[in-house]
């Protein structure tokens, strides 16, 4: 048998799942003993090139309360027809299109490299993509230059069928009718009010598509997918380019001292009820472009005067921000509204100041959109990203999938505690239900408005077997996802992994469950559940409570980082890079939380080194990934060499290389990454250096740079401890602490 | 001038004119057919008798066609033919009937050919009896006696108006007569057989059934006469007047009479019937006069009076003139023709007896509007009215003249009811003759007048008294040296800036006062200062906001399209002050259901922005820029846009309208820009959709004419009220074109426009090939006039009186500031002063009205009227020196407006009572003496009876059964700013026979009568919103060729709105007539084409004032006969 890396890593590739323990504690007790419980990250869309999907639909568990997938773990009694279903037991007959099954012809869901396998549903119509644009113009010309030139760019990357729509806001919000001859047509809303969808409706004249069609049932393919505010690309595209075009800022004046008044809490209300009521349940991604904070209306985050700045994390402490509870209130409605009928709020946020994206989150958060952060629409950060958003797999498919929903099914030993990642609830309750939740619990089924290739979701599990009832030697957990999603075709398909471990009594075989722990994964795990904690908690106690759990290297840096550390950071960025953290699968994970930092210099081939003080030295270019930056900081020797021009002289063309090398792996990691990462040049003694400086650990500081080697590394101004001093101190504790 | 009426009513009827051989019977009939109108039957009823009237011999034809007509009902008496005797028993029973129907619209006019019939007949017996008795009294008498004793109560009542009326009037008729055209010729014996045979016929058929229903009708409409008959003042009055014109007790005895009775219910029947209890009524109570059957040989009497007439026909004409002077002799002993001669009346009173001979009121021996009108014209149009002298009667609007403006303001900018006001609070309360000024500040001057002059003071603005605040203006005095002046109005002293300083010359006056418009004339501007401005800011021109109904009714109906087409051309005219310089006006369009749709016409675009605003429960304005653009910038755009609106719509389906939201997007819009402006408002129907200001349907026909009709009047909702006050104090005036195809509630929709000194316009039923031109020209008319916006008139007046009231379309948060968010060229505010202190004859009374507005191209100026009026100690004087025209501008305003708070009934008794009163007054203290039984009128007020009479018929207050309460809240609402001019031919329409049209003069008008039509002639009527062009069945063959391009009279075409283009001497000059009447009033009115028996012929006699009204108004004989009444009861 492999090794449990080899495993570990072959499973991750086949199925996308990783536990925190690959081998389980047989009992409630034991596992509890663990501290880390029994976890998994799971990604469901895990990129299978090779996963051809199957043209039929899935056989399931007859048992009412089951529904579990037919999957290569079941027993199968060929002359029989039956199978038996491995998480309740029941045996089930096989469908009648399988009469001709065998021990020689097997369907692909019985073959055991098949323990991820797609089916595409052939019922139903095909659900066209909905992209629904919410643009904000309030905002400076060139900036609002930019943005329509990415939203034209963008049309051409969509399908011709997808359906697009536009809603400009300001301090008034305009939904736009497109396809109109002539007259271009808006219906116009005031920013100072929500509505709700049948309101909007009413006023939009829209009749609701589902209830008179649903009734009728095969004729409601027929009625026509778009309205007037929703067209085919092919039918608006010159339309909408004409319409983009003509945008102008928004021409409300704007008197000193003032902010723009702008509508986006209810820009976005009117977005996610125009959806509600005319592609309920479809695929549909709200994509909104915002230049600044809400002013005024629901969802506002700010006043409209300047001289009143937006909330800090110093004032919500302080109880100070007035208009956070209530505008975070309307956004998480939003956000409930919005996967309640399977749509995505994306957020683009560009601006130099807080937007609001901690009121925001939710919308995102829930509905498995996009955050983006950046400084300018006309930077290359926002550019590039939002073309990336478009990015088509090798089929020329769309990498996103709409509307999904994650079930969760496992064998009796085992219930779900809950699950943390861009998902809802969809309050499903079951027998495999745990009442201990973490994170979004409760449930068995979760809602993923949106989903790529790397959208991760930490589930949490409860071993409920208790300890008098062992398990017979050799039986396994079983744990099967069930995740059914709307394909950028339009298609809807179902994906299903099942999984299996084994149990371990904890009392002989604890070396076997110690070597299968997976301590990347564990991390992560743990630093999700830390993260999740730390957005709903006061951030105090869970860095305590965080320290009593578990520390390992990891933890020193998920202490310092920003998804733990509100310091230097504001809500805003905060938001921002939690919500990253809790989306990305476990490499990128990893990254986000100890940055990988490589060495070029004349002295040898790249090299990884570590992320510490000692690392920076003048002769050395170093290249940073922290998954949100991307930085490379020329030591000081270098730096001068540099400036001195010497990369230009053909006898320091080796001169040249250096300086390049560590530009060509930024540009790799630059492709691959989505959202875009900033892209810092920079070197000693700049000011964007500092990225660096607060990401090392500070082994040399103003306090003890004398005591350590002079030579070499660069001190780091700052109060923290270093890793050495929290490691010492760690030691003590574990040592003393028994209790 | 003093109207006797005496007893020789007879008279009249002998007399009538040339065209109305019957006029006397035309008259009664007139009056009554107009009500029954409605009824084929009674319309036929009619023509004959006009028939008649044209030709005594003729009458048979005329008779038969009236059988003919009432063929179906009424049974051809063939009898017509029968002795009055026989008719009369026939006649009677017809009355009755009629009346029993009378509850019945329908009846009503029944009742009334009846009646006429009956009438005649009466009246030839009355006229046979009076001629003999004489009566001119004898009329009254004979309405008395004979129509009393024959006929049933009713008929008595009947007779009694028509007795009494002619009696005084008989006897000017004489007069009358005689010097018009046929004075006595038309002796008895012609004028009674024409009645006969007219007559005859008809009343036959209604009588025969009627005759039990008599009865009924007397109880009702009667009851005077029942019980006043006897009560005897007839009787007594008769006896004090002995000439009493009034008829005698007739009435009594009619009752008791069924012989007679016949002729007499005709009679009464005719005037009394239907309509009004209450003028019925009046009517029977002369007839207690008339009671005594005896009266008829009292008739002498009233032949003196009569008598007086003669007198007064010769001089009558000039006597009027004289009348104006001194009432008590001039008047005309006679009677209304008789005015003139009322005048010698008072002298010559005795003198009558040529009356006698005839023994009917004659219609025209009683003052006549059009003799008045011509009189007028003659003396007055010839030279230019110089406003120099303070207290001067300017000549009257129906009079074309020349005004020079010497110090008070012209005519055409101010008018008062009177010009001599009493110098106590006591005398005007004695007289009642209401003290009022109706004001038209920014009123279009003709060519040959210069407008206003405009006066800069610089930068501390206009000089004003430091005191009381009043401009400078020519009756300010300057003391000291020219360092100081007295204000003239509260007398405080203030210091001429250094800068205005002036040198007094050795009269007192300044040196330069000639060369100042505001030393030395009524009527200047000023230029106002950034102090006289909203926000201390100097203002913004103003906008046009336009905004189109797009609902299914509104494209329907063809209006959608009309306006936007229009609009492309109209925008190269609105207005401006420099004619060869655009206008600054900006533009901005809105079209509207349920939903509101802005539209971006930016200049800048290619193709125009449409912005869908559907929360109309929050209104806000969806753009900023783009929205209100300069026409020449975006004329691209804007055709563009005008375009493709219709096409838009054109498969709308949406019906549901909203009306509030509309107009606070307009507000908003003139906010947002920071202007004051205007909104158009293009609207069709109910706003039922879910919006602020949501009406619902509340039209009950079934509340008219109870106490709760007002209620109608009224706005269901304060929700506009509110909202108008927004829009006044933004400077957003609303005018509101209405195509209404049901109710729209007139009375609410037009709360803003009425409050904003807007219009309102409405075309019911509007189709787009008949109405489009006269919406057109309309919409034409009210973009391009000038105007002024967000204006405040302020009304100063010297010490001792102060102006207490106001009437129009403004909003006044206060008690003296008139604020109007815009005033227009057209636009009349009435005020009404009250005295609180005595004023002095020496230094009279003065008044200034100042306007501040913004004016079209953004500048904000001051607008001055002064006027001085004299001030009296005799009423007498201030009896000379009033104008009619005014008086009646003003009651109509103050009764139409009562209507929002008291009951119909109520403000018609009120209005009857005053001018009762403002009469009594007038012979108790200012005629000379004479008998009781006389009707006195000043001079100057001779009209007012029949014009009192129009406004009390008026649809507003007497609404006939198929006027709608949109109509009357429409009428109202229009009347509330209209100048004494357009309410002049309002009440009393202009009737202009077509004969020949040769040289630039118009034809002599006719009274509305439709005695005065012939059935040969074709007749033009200007009612001020509507002409028609009335052709008689008989007209002449080259006459309808001229007009209409074909001899034939069934092949003209009812339905045509415009006369085919001619190319005849008289069609040019009849089409020249049409347009230039158009072009005087501010509304387009539409002509339409009434043949003589065409249905359409009721609408067109519902204007013939003077007769009486389908709806049950009095003609103009019984209503005064009733005044007379009233006037008598009050004096003794």
């Amino acid at each position: 048998m492999a090794t449990f890396p080899e495993f570990i890593a072959q499973n991750e590739e086949r199925d996308g799942v990783r536990f925190s323990w690959n081998v389980w504690p047989s009992s409630r007790l034991e596992a509890t003993r663990m501290v880390v419980p029994v976890a998994s990250l799971f990604t469901p869309l895990k990129e299978r090139p090779d996963l051809p999907p199957i043209q039929y639909e899935p056989v399931l568990c007859s048992r009412v309360t089951c529904r579990a997938v037919l999957n290569p773990l079941c027993q199968v009694d060929y002359r029989a027809k039956l199978w038996a279903c491995n998480f309740c037991y029941q045996r089930n007959q096989f469908p009648p299109t399988y009469a001709g099954i065998s021990d020689v012809n097997q369907p692909a869901e019985l073959l055991p490299q098949f323990s991820t396998i797609e089916y595409v549903v052939q019922r139903g119509p095909l659900m066209p993509l909905v992209f629904l644009y919410v643009v904000d113009t309030c905002m400076e010309d060139e900036d609002l230059q930019a943005l329509k030139e990415s939203l034209q760019m963008s049309l051409s990357l969509l399908p011709p069928t997808a359906l697009v729509g536009l809603i400009t806001f300001g301090r008034m919000i305009q939904v736009h009718e497109l396809g109109c001859e002539g007259i271009s047509k808006s219906y116009v809303f005031r920013g100072t009010k929500d509505l709700n969808a049948k309101q909007l409706q009413e006023m939009l004249g829209l009749t609701k598509p589902t209830a008179a069609q649903a009734g009728r049932g095969p004729q409601a393919p027929q009625a026509p997918l778009s309205n007037r505010f929703l067209q085919p690309v092919q039918k608006i595209d010159m339309n909408l380019t004409d319409l983009l075009g003509e945008l102008q800022r928004d021409p409300w004046p704007v008197t000193q001292g003032k902010r723009p008044l702008r509508s986006l809490g209810s820009a976005m209300s009117i977005a996610v009820g125009l959806l509600e009521c005319t592609f309920p349940n479809t695929g549909a991604r709200i994509m909104t472009f915002i230049g600044g904070p809400a002013t005024q209306g629901p969802g506002m985050v700010v006043g409209d005067e300047l001289k009143a700045p937006i909330r800090s994390w110093h004032d919500i402490e302080k109880d100070n921000a007035k208009f956070m509870k209530k505008g975070t209130k309307h956004y998480e409605a939003l956000a409930s509204r919005a996967s309640t009928n399977g749509h995505i709020i994306d957020i683009y946020a560009c601006a130099l100041d807080q937007t609001g994206l901690l009121e925001m989150k939710c919308c995102s958060n829930h509905t498995g959109g996009y955050m983006v952060m950046a400084d300018s629409f006309t930077t290359s950060l926002f550019k590039q990203t939002f073309q990336r958003v478009f990015t088509k797999d090798v089929s020329g498919a769309f990498k996103m999938a709409f509307a999904g929903t994650l079930e969760i099914k496992t064998s009796r030993e085992i219930k779900i505690s809950g699950a943390i990642g861009p998902c809802v609830s969809l309050n499903a309750k079951g027998p495999c239900v745990s009442e201990n939740e973490i994170g979004t619990g409760g449930t068995s089924q979760w809602k993923i408005c949106g989903l790529d290739h790397n959208t991760t979701l930490a589930v949490y599990f409860e071993v409920v077997n208790q300890h008098n009832a062992p398990i017979p030697q050799g039986g396994r957990g079983a744990v099967q996802y069930v995740t059914q999603y709307q394909h950028s075709s339009g298609q809807k398909r179902i994906r299903v992994t099942t999984t299996a471990r084994n149990w371990a009594d904890a009392g002989t075989q604890i070396q076997t469950i110690a070597a299968s722990f997976d301590q990347e994964a564990s991390a992560i795990l743990m630093a999700r559940l830390a993260v999740y904690r730390a957005e709903t908690e006061e951030g105090p106690d869970v860095l305590r409570w965080l320290d009593r759990q578990l520390i390992r290297l990891f933890m020193f840096h998920l202490r310092r980082s920003p998804f733990l550390q509100v310091f230097n950071n504001s809500p805003d960025e905060s938001s921002y890079y939690r919500h990253q953290f809790m989306r990305q699968d476990l490499t990128q994970s990893l990254i986000m939380i100890q940055p990988i930092l490589y060495a070029y210099s004349f002295n040898g081939p790249p090299e990884p080194v570590l992320l510490d003080s000692s690392s920076i030295l003048p002769d050395r270019i170093l290249l940073m990934d922290t998954f949100f930056q991307i930085l490379i900081y020329h030591g000081e020797t270098v730096s001068q060499w540099r400036k001195a021009g010497y990369q230009e002289l053909p006898e320091y063309e080796n001169f040249r290389h250096l300086l390049q090398a560590p530009v060509d792996d930024a540009q790799e990691i630059l492709h691959s990454r989505f959202p875009m990462p900033r892209y810092i040049d920079t070197e000693h003694g700049g000011s964007q250096a500092r990225f660096l400086l607060s990401k090392v650990n500070p082994s040399q500081t103003h306090n003890n740079m004398y005591a350590w080697g002079q030579e070499s590394g660069a001190p780091i101004l700052t109060d923290d401890v270093s890793l050495q001093v929290f490691m010492d101190h760690l030691k003590k504790l574990a040592v003393s602490s028994a209790a | 001038m003093n109207v006797n009426q005496q007893p020789p009513m007879a008279s009249p009827y002998g007399q009538p004119q040339p065209g109305y051989s019957q006029p006397s019977y035309a008259p009664l009939g007139g009056g009554y057919p107009g009500p029954y109108g409605p009824y084929s039957g009674p319309a036929t009823a009619y023509q004959p008798g006009a028939p008649q009237g044209s030709a005594r011999g003729p009458p048979p034809v005329s008779t038969n066609q009236a059988y003919s007509q009432y063929a179906q009902g009424d049974i051809q008496n063939g009898p017509p033919p029968m002795d009055h005797s026989m008719a009369q028993p026939a006649q009677r029973p017809p009355v009755c009937q009629p009346y029993s129907h009378g509850a019945m619209n329908l009846s009503g006019p029944h009742p009334s050919y009846p009646q006429q019939y009956g009438v005649q007949p009466s009246m030839q017996q009355m006229t046979n009896q009076m001629s003999g008795m004489q009566v001119g009294s004898g009329p009254l008498t004979s309405a008395g006696p004979g129509y009393a004793p024959p006929p049933s109560s009713e008929p008595p009542i009947s007779a009694a108006y028509s007795a009494a009326a002619p009696p005084s009037y008989t006897q000017a008729p004489h007069p009358v007569s005689g010097a018009p055209s046929q004075p006595p010729p038309p002796s008895e014996p012609a004028a009674p057989q024409p009645y006969y045979d007219g007559p005859p016929p008809s009343q036959q058929p209604p009588f025969p059934s009627s005759a039990p229903p008599p009865s009924q009708p007397f109880p009702s409409s009667s009851p005077y006469s029942g019980p006043p008959l006897p009560a005897n003042p007839g009787p007594l009055q008769s006896l004090d007047n002995s000439p009493s014109h009034l008829a005698p007790s007739p009435a009594q005895q009619t009752f008791p009479n069924s012989a007679p009775p016949p002729v007499s219910q005709a009679l009464y029947s005719g005037p009394l019937p239907p309509p009004d209890l209450a003028l019925s009524h009046l009517p029977c109570i002369p007839c207690p006069v008339p009671c005594r059957p005896a009266p008829r040989p009292t008739p002498l009497p009233p032949g003196p009076m009569q008598q007086p007439p003669q007198p007064g026909m010769h001089g009558g004409y000039p006597t009027q003139q004289n009348g104006a002077f001194g009432q008590p002799r001039g008047p005309q002993p006679g009677y209304a023709g008789p005015q003139y001669p009322g005048q010698q009346n008072y002298g010559a009173v005795p003198a009558p007896t040529p009356a006698p001979t005839q023994k009917r009121l004659d219609p025209d021996s009683i003052p006549s509007p059009i003799q008045v009108i011509e009189d007028d014209r003659a003396n007055k149009s010839s030279e230019p009215f110089t406003t120099g002298v303070k207290g001067q009667t300017p000549p009257l609007v129906t009079t074309n003249f020349q005004v020079k403006d010497q110090g008070n303001a012209s005519p055409r900018f101010v008018r008062c009811t009177a010009y001599n006001i009493p110098c106590t609070a006591d005398m005007a309360k004695q007289s009642q003759v209401p003290l009022a000024a109706v004001i038209k500040p920014l009123a279009m001057l003709p060519p040959d007048e210069t407008r206003p002059y405009m006066v800069d003071h610089g930068e501390a603005g206009p000089i004003r008294c430091n005191r009381c605040k009043a401009y400078m203006c020519p009756y300010m005095q300057f003391i000291e040296g020219g360092r100081r002046f007295q204000c003239g109005f509260c007398s405080c002293v203030t210091d001429v800036p250094p800068h205005y300083f002036q040198h007094l010359d050795h009269t007192g006056k300044r040196v330069d006062c000639c060369d100042r418009p505001e030393l030395s004339l009524g009527s200047y501007e000023f230029v106002a200062t950034v102090d006289y401005c909203k926000n201390n800011k100097l203002p913004q021109p103003p906008s046009f906001i336009f905004f189109i109904d797009v609902s299914y009714n509104a494209v329907k109906s063809g209006m959608v399209n009309i306006v936007c087409q229009e609009l492309k051309t109209l925008l190269d005219y609105l207005p401006r002050e420099n004619p060869e310089a655009d206008s600054v006006v900006r533009v901005g369009f809105v079209t509207y259901n349920k939903v509101l749709h802005f539209y971006n016409v930016k200049s800048s675009l290619a193709q125009p922005q449409m912005m869908v605003v559907s929360d109309v429960s929050d209104m806000f304005l969806p753009l900023l820029d783009g929205f209100l653009v300069n026409v020449n910038d975006s004329r691209m755009v804007i055709e563009s846009l005008l375009d493709q609106i219709p096409e838009m719509f054109a498969d709308t389906r949406e019906t549901e309208t909203v009306f509030g939201p509309v107009i606070q997007a307009g507000l908003e819009a003139l906010k947002a820009a920071d202007c004051a402006g205007k909104l158009f408002l293009f609207h069709s129907s109910l706003p039922i959709a879910e919006a602020p200001g949501k009406l619902k349907n509340r039209e009950d026909k079934k509340l008219v004419g109870t106490d709760k009709e007002k209620s109608l009047f009224q706005p269901q909702s304060g929700f506009y009220s509110n909202l108008s006050k927004e829009c006044v104090a933004q400077g957003c005036c609303v005018d509101l074109f209405l195509f209404p195809n049901q109710y729209v509630d007139v009375a609410t929709l037009g709360v803003v426009p009425v409050s904003t000194g807007g219009s309102v316009y409405k075309y019911t039923y509007f189709q787009a090939e008949m109405d489009r031109e006269r919406f057109l020209n309309d919409l034409r008319r009210d973009v391009q006039k000038p105007m002024g916006f967000d204006a405040v008139m302020r009304v100063r007046t010297s010490t001792g009186i102060r102006a207490t009231d106001f009437f129009g379309s403004f909003f006044m948060s206060n008690t003296t500031d008139v604020e109007l968010a815009g005033l227009d060229c057209d636009k009349t505010v009435t005020v009404e002063f009250r005295h609180d202190d005595k004023l002095s004859e020496d230094t009279g009374a003065l008044m200034q009205c100042a306007v501040l507005y913004t004016s079209c191209s953004g500048q904000r100026r001051l607008r001055v009227h002064n006027m001085a009026v004299n001030c009296c100690s005799q009423l007498a004087d201030l009896y000379r020196n009033c104008e009619t025209d005014t008086i009646i501008n003003f009651f109509s305003k103050y009764a139409y407006r009562s209507l929002l708070n008291t009951p119909t009934k109520t403000v018609r008794d009120t209005l009857v009572n005053q001018c009762a009163q403002i009469l009594a007054c007038y012979r108790k203290n200012c005629a000379s003496p004479s008998s009781a039984g006389q009707l006195i009128l000043p001079e100057c007020m001779k009209l007012l009876p029949v014009y009192l009479n129009c406004v009390l018929k008026s649809d507003v207050l007497q609404p006939g059964a198929d006027v709608s309460v949109d109509d009357r809240a429409y009428l109202r609402q229009l009347l509330s700013c209209m100048d004494v001019s357009e309410s002049h031919v309002f009440f009393y329409p202009r009737l202009l026979p077509l004969v020949k049209l040769d040289g630039g003069s118009l034809p002599m008008a006719v009274r509305n009568s439709e005695e005065r039509l012939s059935k040969g002639g074709v007749y033009l009527l200007e009612t001020g919103l509507y002409l028609f062009l009335w052709v008689g069945a008989n007209a002449q063959q080259e006459l309808l060729s001229n007009i209409f391009g074909t001899p034939t009279f069934s092949q003209i075409d009812p339905n045509m709105t415009s006369l085919p283009e001619l190319d005849n001497p008289f069609s040019q000059r009849l089409r020249e007539i049409i347009d230039s009447f158009r072009s005087q009033r501010s509304r387009y009115m539409k002509l339409m084409v009434v043949k003589q028996e065409d249905k359409a012929e009721l609408i067109f006699k519902h204007f013939l004032c003077e007769d009486k009204s389908a709806s049950g108004g009095a003609s103009y004989v019984d209503f005064l006969c009733h005044m007379h009444k009233e006037i008598r009861q009050l004096l003794s």
